[in-house]
């Protein structure tokens, strides 16, 4: 297994797009107030844009779409149905995203508590060097603060070369990497993955068959991801490859290094989305500019838009013909796995147009959805996977750390809603995280050990 | 649910500091510290309740004044209902989850004396506080809307009494027997609130529409 450890670091770049989290809200702007189709395309522009630029208030681009068309609007009127829109839909991305992150955590946790192999230890990462074996305490503390400071700086270093990369647009290159890395990670760790819990399960299985059902998988995840597939087909590949992915971290992760890697990516994750030179908000902003989707494969998005093709087919051929489409792009990007094995893990999905061929007529539809990257999901699912494995076999701690963590989404969207902008997804899930995990584990542990040894209730 | 895990980690903090401070070889003090830690958590987990309460209270108001004709998509009474659910849902799973995981593996229940009815009794406290949890919530909404102290107060008690009773066990009729008493006094309570009445329940019993 060290041996696949070497590579990819390019998986580290799309960290930050998948830490990032924004609304693929549309306006909400009537598309049939105008019947010519410059304004038809425009406003499918506008549509793309909002779907891919996060950092745009909608309320900007709604008006400009309006005054493009000519159509005379009472903005203020807009700016309230906006609102009032953004919050009335806001629910409902909460629990669109709720499912997913609660599927990849249930995944993960499954695996966990049945499969040992994910709880043993064997071996370190490369990107881990120092052991936590050490004697003291002090020295097991330095040793992981090593570690982190190793792996933030890769990640760091990663994202920066995805940003280069993007900026001189060499797709072709991001392309390669992330089909790569998909490919890895679809067939190899899928296969690993089974291995194991066939062996937990006690399970015979042959090799013809094997290869079947991998084959089979693997080919399929590909295609969704990075082609065209259905939307929910694709969301499950998405989120068993996040899974996968939390499963190689939580094993080849240190115990210590492993906590303060959460919390400094949090950190890091804050300061790439918000600060003005961070490379994710460089990397928004160059999509923005150049009204390209951004790295469509390594965030998963939880509605359908379909665009409209009406008349011109050269206008509309830039945009993707289905979200799904989009998404799988965003799929594949995502990986931020880091897992070694993805040294070629494409990042980000070049927007080619000519993968872009709209064929014309789709319905133009009013789907909104929220886009959340794989990373985050990956985080999620890693920080419950270690509440699991190392929490004294307590469910409660595991628990405790799954509210913390779907309320930190909650009010993540509830910002997102507020300010309308990309905005990192990890900060404040992975603090309410660590802090209960920590609290639960230490203190309501005894507390609730000792009540029902007593068979008391509160 | 958060909230409730909130009021959880505040109380058990307390009892553990408690705990560590104290003689861990005492039994009586430790029972007494025990005590302690249980009532205190009952009152953090009401007091958090009528926090709950506020901020909801807070997020109506925003939603009315952003909506257009006035009213809001949801009602106080759901929210009351909802509030109570995930109170209840989240106290009934930390009570039970770590038992239903022991339960699956092997053992024999209650083989060094205690009582065998272990797991089914677990169950059953389980499943009232999940109800008890859900009337509270709407009866406790109920009397921070109209003002009503004594409401507030009533639910209160009630819980204090619930998980006293639980000081009976293993002496199950002291504990389960009261608790499904006070369950079904809420119940009622919490459905003549509601807008039933003994009319609705007849009529709906009768299939009449």
């Amino acid at each position: 297994m060290i041996t696949f450890m070497n590579n990819s670091d390019s998986e580290e770049e799309p960290c930050n797009e998948r830490t990032s989290l924004m609304s693929a809200e549309s306006p909400p702007v009537p598309s049939y107030q105008d019947g010519l189709q410059a304004s038809e395309a425009r406003e499918a522009q506008a549509h793309r844009k909002r779907r891919t630029a996060s950092s745009r208030s909608p309320n900007n681009t709604a008006d400009g779409d309006l005054s493009d068309l000519g159509v005379p609007v009472r903005e203020s009127a807009l700016e309230n149905e906006e609102e009032e829109l953004t919050l009335k839909y806001g629910a409902k991305h909460v629990i669109m995203l709720f499912v997913p992150v609660t599927l990849c955590m249930i995944v993960v946790v499954a695996t966990i508590k049945s499969v040992r192999f994910y709880t043993e230890k064997n071996g370190q990462l490369i990107y881990t060097p120092f052991s936590e074996d050490t004697p003291s305490v002090g020295q097991r503390l330095l040793n992981s603060v090593l570690n982190t400071i190793i792996m933030i700086s890769v990640i760091v270093v990663m994202t920066v070369f995805l940003v280069l990369l993007y900026k001189y647009r060499c797709y072709k290159f991001i392309h390669g990497w992330l089909i790569l890395s998909s490919l890895m990670l679809l067939f190899l760790f899928t296969y690993i993955y089974l291995g194991e819990v066939l062996k937990t399960y006690n399970v015979a299985m042959d090799y013809p068959t094997l290869f079947l059902v991998i084959w089979n998988f693997g080919a399929v995840g590909m295609i969704c991801i990075h082609w065209k597939g259905p939307l929910q087909l694709q969301q499950a590949y998405l989120i068993m490859i996040s899974a996968l992915m939390a499963l190689v971290f939580i094993k080849y992760l240190p115990e210590w290094s492993a906590w303060v890697i959460l919390g400094a990516i949090s950190i890091y994750d804050l300061m790439a989305v918000l600060c003005p030179k961070g490379p994710l908000r460089m990397l928004v902003e160059t999509a923005q500019e150049r009204n390209e989707p951004i790295f469509p494969a390594l965030i998963y998005s939880s509605a359908m838009i379909w665009t409209v093709g009406m008349a011109k087919p050269d206008t509309t051929a830039r945009r993707p013909s289905h979200q799904t489409w989009d998404a799988a792009e965003d799929g594949r990007e995502n990986h931020r796995s880091p897992s070694h094995a993805d040294s070629q893990i494409s990042e980000t999905r070049s927007p080619v147009p000519t993968h872009l061929i709209a064929s014309v007529e789709e319905e133009e539809s009013k789907g909104r959805g929220v886009k959340l990257g794989l990373g985050d999901f990956i985080f999620y699912s890693v920080l419950v996977g270690k509440a699991a494995a190392t929490a004294s076999g307590d469910w409660n701690t595991t628990l405790a750390c799954f509210v913390a963590i779907l309320i930190g989404l909650c009010l993540t969207l509830l910002l997102l809603a507020v300010f309308k902008k990309a905005l990192p997804a990890l900060p404040i899930s992975i603090t309410f995280g660590l802090v209960f995990y920590f609290s639960t584990d230490n203190l309501v542990r005894p507390f609730m050990d000792t009540l029902a040894s007593h068979q008391l209730y509160i | 649910a958060f909230f409730w895990l909130v009021s959880l980690l505040l109380s058990s903090l307390i009892w553990f500091i408690a705990v560590k401070a104290s003689d861990p070889r005492d039994e009586p003090l430790q029972r007494g510290l025990l005590i302690f830690g249980v009532v205190f958590s009952v009152l953090l987990q009401e007091v958090f309740r009528f926090l709950y309460y506020n901020l909801l209270r807070k997020a109506i108001e925003g939603l009315v004044a952003l909506s257009e004709d006035g009213c809001s998509p949801i009602s106080i009474q759901q929210m009351a209902y909802v509030a109570g659910v995930g109170f209840g849902l989240m106290s009934g799973a930390f009570s039970m989850i770590n038992l239903l995981a022991d339960a699956l593996g092997p053992g024999t229940v209650g083989i060094h004396g205690d009582s065998q009815l272990y797991f089914l009794t677990s169950a059953f406290m389980t499943m009232v506080l999940i109800f008890l949890h859900t009337f509270w919530g709407i009866l406790f909404f109920h009397g921070c809307e109209h003002r009503r102290w004594w409401e507030i107060a009533a639910v209160v008690v009630m819980h204090l009494a619930v998980s006293g009773s639980t000081f009976c066990n293993p002496l199950y009729v002291g504990s389960l027997v009261p608790s499904y008493l006070l369950m079904a006094i809420a119940a009622v309570w919490a459905y003549l609130l509601s807008g039933g009445s003994a009319q609705n329940v007849w009529r709906f019993l009768l299939c009449k529409s």
